[in-house]
């Protein structure tokens, strides 16, 4: 089993996953509080889907307001970055590129890579997590 | 019990005498779920006691600051240290930190400024309507084991006003920000006093020197 769990933690180091935040964040558990992380990992989690629903709703709206969606990603680059979520990060901080330029399209194609790899991480945290049990 | 006052263990039977200091009280202020876990984890690690609002309005209310009379009976403990984003809606922490500075009952209390980005005129600007300290985020547990021993270690002198080295390291701070400066003649500490006299803590820190002579 911790084979498995080194395993996965390090195919998210090498894939750029995740960053030395949170290897920061995993040297503040200790036996008192053993999922810090995990809980940490669920709140980011849970903020992000409701960012990404806000930030869903306002390009449907076909006109981009580039600042109230460089305020969402303000917000989602913060929390990526408090977690160590490096991919995410660099998406959040291209997305806020094509906001200060006014590119619509660069916004809606840097999105959808952005909730890819949401995604990614999502799925491979929770078998991280699961696996650390 | 005033924090600066030292508090005595229990002794254990045949055990030494040991001695610790009071925990700090620390106003976490986010309005980032995500972080406000991580500062509370950061602080109470590191042995602080931790209330965290989310917004600076928030933040006044606690305090009792934000004139609604009934409010200021909200906080149990003193608050020896505020530590707040910058970056927030409605009140930012550089609005908040400035309403703090304005009040006669709180001005003493220090106030950290915390930001994802690092920018100099922000930078100064926090410092200058006098902040303590200014964190790069992610916060990590060394930035905050040194902002605790700034406090406790200006608590400790029994110093109301900026300790010394904070004023040399701040006048030093803004000698290295700006580049050939106009004051740069004059020394360290005086230009620093100079420029900035809206500080009250500053001049408090003149008028002690004076009245030692």
């Amino acid at each position: 089993m911790q084979r498995q769990v080194a395993l996965i933690k390090q195919s998210l180091f090498d894939q750029g996953y995740l960053d030395e935040q949170f290897i920061e964040l995993e040297e503040l558990q200790d036996d008192a509080n053993p999922n810090f992380v995990e809980e940490v990992a669920t709140l980011y989690f849970k903020d992000s889907a409701r960012l990404i629903s806000n930030i869903e709703q306002a390009l449907e709206r076909g006109s981009f307001d580039f600042n109230r969606l460089d305020n969402y990603m303000h917000q989602f680059k913060g929390s990526s970055t408090s977690i160590g979520a490096s991919k995410v990060k660099t998406e959040c901080t291209m997305f806020r590129e094509y906001c200060r330029v006014g590119n619509a399209e660069g916004c809606l194609r840097t999105f959808k890579q952005l909730k890819k790899e949401h995604a990614t991480l999502r799925k491979k945290l929770e078998q991280y997590f699961q696996a650390s049990k | 019990m005033a924090v600066g006052e030292v508090m005595r263990m229990e002794i254990p039977a045949g055990g030494d005498m040991s001695v610790t200091s009071p925990e700090l009280h620390v106003l976490a202020v986010d309005d980032s779920i995500v972080d406000r876990k991580v500062i509370e984890r950061l602080l109470r690690i590191s042995a602080c006691k931790v209330t965290t609002v989310e917004s600076g309005a928030r933040a006044l209310q606690y305090l009792g600051l934000d004139g609604d009379k009934g409010a200021s009976g909200l906080k149990d403990l003193k608050v020896n240290l505020i530590v707040t984003d910058y970056s927030m809606p409605g009140l930012t922490g550089y609005d908040l930190l400035k309403k703090i500075k304005e009040s006669s009952v709180f001005r003493e209390i220090p106030v950290v400024i915390m930001s994802s980005e690092n920018i100099l005129p922000r930078i100064e600007q926090c410092l200058r309507e006098g902040a303590e300290d200014f964190l790069l985020k992610p916060v990590k547990l060394a930035d905050v084991k040194r902002i605790k021993e700034l406090i406790m270690r200006n608590e400790a002198e029994d110093c109301k006003t900026l300790s010394h080295s904070n004023k040399r390291k701040f006048a030093e701070y803004i000698d290295d920000a700006s580049s050939p400066s106009p004051s740069s003649s004059s020394t360290h500490d005086e230009s620093a006093a100079k420029d900035f006299p809206s500080s009250k803590r500053m001049k408090s820190e003149d008028e002690k020197f004076s009245s030692l002579l």
